[in-house]
């Protein structure tokens, strides 16, 4: 049996990000069916659908929820900030169905009791915010939003919040912060969770694009019918972006655990193998700060908790081919740089270190490498990440610095040859 | 290139309401203020900082940490090409070159005409489409050396002109709603 589409129904319908055709699709039923149920009930609901978040972290939204600390005002944040390197499902959702994230939105909303909500939307998609924007215009004269949402006693204000490019304000306390109007950077902990201490100090629940286009349907058709696809703690479906050397890159929304990556990368409905008939010499399962796996684990099942025990994440759910024609010393130094770039600054061995790894990347890459560089990058690494196990040990407020030393270690580690033709040749071999 | 002018005032002012706290309509003011003159002139910076009462020093202070938040003059296009992982095992290196080569400048810079500025930016999320650039924040999927060619011409005679405003101009929808839910809305 074919999983049903959850969040990517409308995905590709024309017009899909007006209100009319998400009217016409089933739209705002979930919240119309919500609305009759007690806020409580709808937490249980999303509790036992078992959603987990699909930012990065798969933290359990139900869970989420529960744990506000018993403050009033609350608030609702939804993060859009999608910019984990090679990710592009909530970009896809943002512009193509607006209405199924202020819908889940609201959900949730009423389920906490918060009275605003902010959408803290990447800078960079002004296509999606403009679509948003319009759509919240839509909600809110539909009378989905607003004061007395659809003649129920629940009133909400909901804002789309454009964010102006940075990384880091994907960090859940970083884009608080940057919501207040400050600097990105992400907060010490603890408190661990907005749930204790969020915006403005006040209780907070912050939750992804995706994970809210969830729970229309899971109000809907219930929390039982999402936990019963999947497996285990991975329910449900979930969005998968598949890029590199793919015949079909894109957002694929599949069910867990009873697809594999090996599903996604050679079916012909999912990414069509890889290009030119080329081998498979490695990917990232989740994410530029996902350890890599090789060809000898693509037959693995695309589950939270068993790609975790693997030794990497489903991350952000982004999953990079790449074919036998790729350098893999290129491929490291350019996540390194990547993160070099985006390190907010606070702490040392994310901001030094990170630099640090970059210069010596980047002159293996480029012939002037020696042979102490592979000893060099891992002990800087292990300086940023103690121990260099997974998850990984913090130095950091955050975890974008230990996400450094996952590129580097795993290319060393799956490819040293690699490296020491570099360096012995003094330069990229795939020049 | 001042402060803001009176419809822009109006709206920056109308963000303040949508916030509990002033300081949050910042970044989203300091957008309004570069859709106004391209990038953040001392003026425009130093008028955002008055109505969200603090010093400009701050202001500049929380600007200069965005990507996308200018405080010296760029291009009326901003050509940002991607070459994070996707785009690069894609090809967007030999595309940054091209774009160099065609542009006449350095990512950083902008040509003399004021039409472009070249930059090099980390992943837009459009993975599916590598290469991929963005012009003013409009993106373009599948860009081989042809279509960027193709690209720059449109973009110069104006052939583009709408799907791609002005650099600066992020969301030309206007929410049409204040608040609505009061103090007394649960």
């Amino acid at each position: 049996m074919t999983a049903p589409k959850i969040v990517t129904a409308r995905v590709g319908v024309a017009e899909s990000w007006t209100i009319d055709t998400y009217l016409r699709k089933g739209g705002y039923k979930g919240l119309r069916k919500a609305l009759k149920m007690e806020p409580a009930a709808v937490t249980d609901e999303v509790s036992t659908a078992n959603l987990l978040g699909r930012g990065g972290a798969g933290f359990e939204a139900g869970r989420k929820w529960s744990m506000l600390r018993k403050a009033e005002p609350v608030y609702l944040v939804i993060n859009g900030d999608e910019s984990e390197p090679c990710t592009f499902k909530d970009h896809m959702l943002l512009e193509n169905d607006p209405h199924q994230i202020i819908e889940g939105t609201i959900i949730c909303a009423y389920a906490v009791g918060a009275a605003q909500a902010f959408i803290y939307v990447r800078g960079e998609f002004a296509l999606g915010i403009e679509r948003l924007t319009a759509a919240l215009n839509e909600a809110y004269e539909h009378g989905a939003v607003g004061r007395f949402v659809f003649g129920s006693g629940f009133s909400l204000d909901v804002v789309v919040h454009p964010g102006a490019g940075a990384y880091i304000c994907g960090e859940e306390t970083a884009l608080l912060e940057s919501l207040e109007g400050k600097r990105g950077y992400p907060r010490d902990k603890p408190p661990y969770f907005p749930a204790v201490i969020g915006l403005y100090g006040q209780p907070t629940v912050v939750n992804n694009v995706e994970t809210v286009s969830n729970l229309p349907w899971i109000v809907q058709k219930g929390g039982k019918a999402f936990a019963a696809l999947g497996e285990g703690r991975s329910t449900g479906t979930r969005l998968f972006s598949l890029s590199g050397h793919v015949n079909n890159p894109a957002n694929y929304e599949v069910e867990m655990v009873k697809t594999t990556f090996h599903d996604l990368i050679y079916d012909d409905e999912y990414g069509g193998g890889i290009r030119n008939g080329n081998e498979l010499k490695a990917f990232i399962p989740g994410g530029a700060s996902a350890p890599w796996f090789g060809p000898d684990q693509v037959d693995m099942p695309l589950d939270q908790d068993g790609v975790g025990k693997a030794g990497s994440m489903l991350g952000s759910g982004s999953i990079v081919v790449m074919d036998d024609t790729t350098c893999m010393v290129r491929a490291a130094w350019r996540i390194t740089r990547f993160f070099h770039r985006e390190s907010c600054g606070q702490c040392t061995p994310c901001r030094e270190g990170g630099g640090w790894l970059d210069k010596v990347m980047r002159r293996i890459e480029l012939g002037g490498g020696r042979e102490s560089d592979l000893e060099l990058l891992l002990d800087v690494c292990d300086n940023i990440a103690p121990g260099l196990s997974w998850p990984p040990q913090k130095t950091t407020i955050c975890v974008l610095g230990p996400s450094i030393p996952s590129s580097i270690t795993s290319a060393i580690k799956m490819f040293r040859d690699e490296f020491l033709i570099h360096i012995k040749d003094g330069g990229c071999p795939f020049d | 290139m001042a402060r803001l002018n009176g419809d822009n005032t109006r709206r920056a002012e109308k963000l303040l309401e949508l916030y509990p706290h002033k300081r949050s309509a910042l970044i989203p003011m300091l957008h309004i203020a570069q859709e106004q003159d391209g990038w953040l002139t001392p003026d425009g910076i130093g008028h955002v900082a008055e109505l969200v009462g603090l010093a400009p020093a701050e202001v500049y202070g929380t600007a200069s940490f965005y990507d996308m938040l200018f405080t010296s003059p760029v291009g009326r296009h901003l050509v940002s090409i991607c070459t994070n992982l996707a785009c690069l095992i894609n090809g967007a290196g030999e595309l940054l070159e091209h774009a160099e080569e065609r542009l006449g400048i350095p990512p950083g810079e902008t040509t003399p005409d004021g039409e472009f500025t070249l930059e090099e930016v980390e992943c837009i999320a459009l993975c599916g489409e590598a290469p991929c650039l963005a012009v003013n924040w409009r993106f373009f999927g599948s860009i081989d050396t042809a279509a960027f060619d193709k690209l720059i011409d449109d973009l110069r005679t104006g052939r583009l002109a709408e799907k791609v405003p002005p650099h600066g101009t992020l969301c030309r929808v206007r929410r049409t709603v204040g608040l609505t839910t009061g103090s007394d809305g649960q």
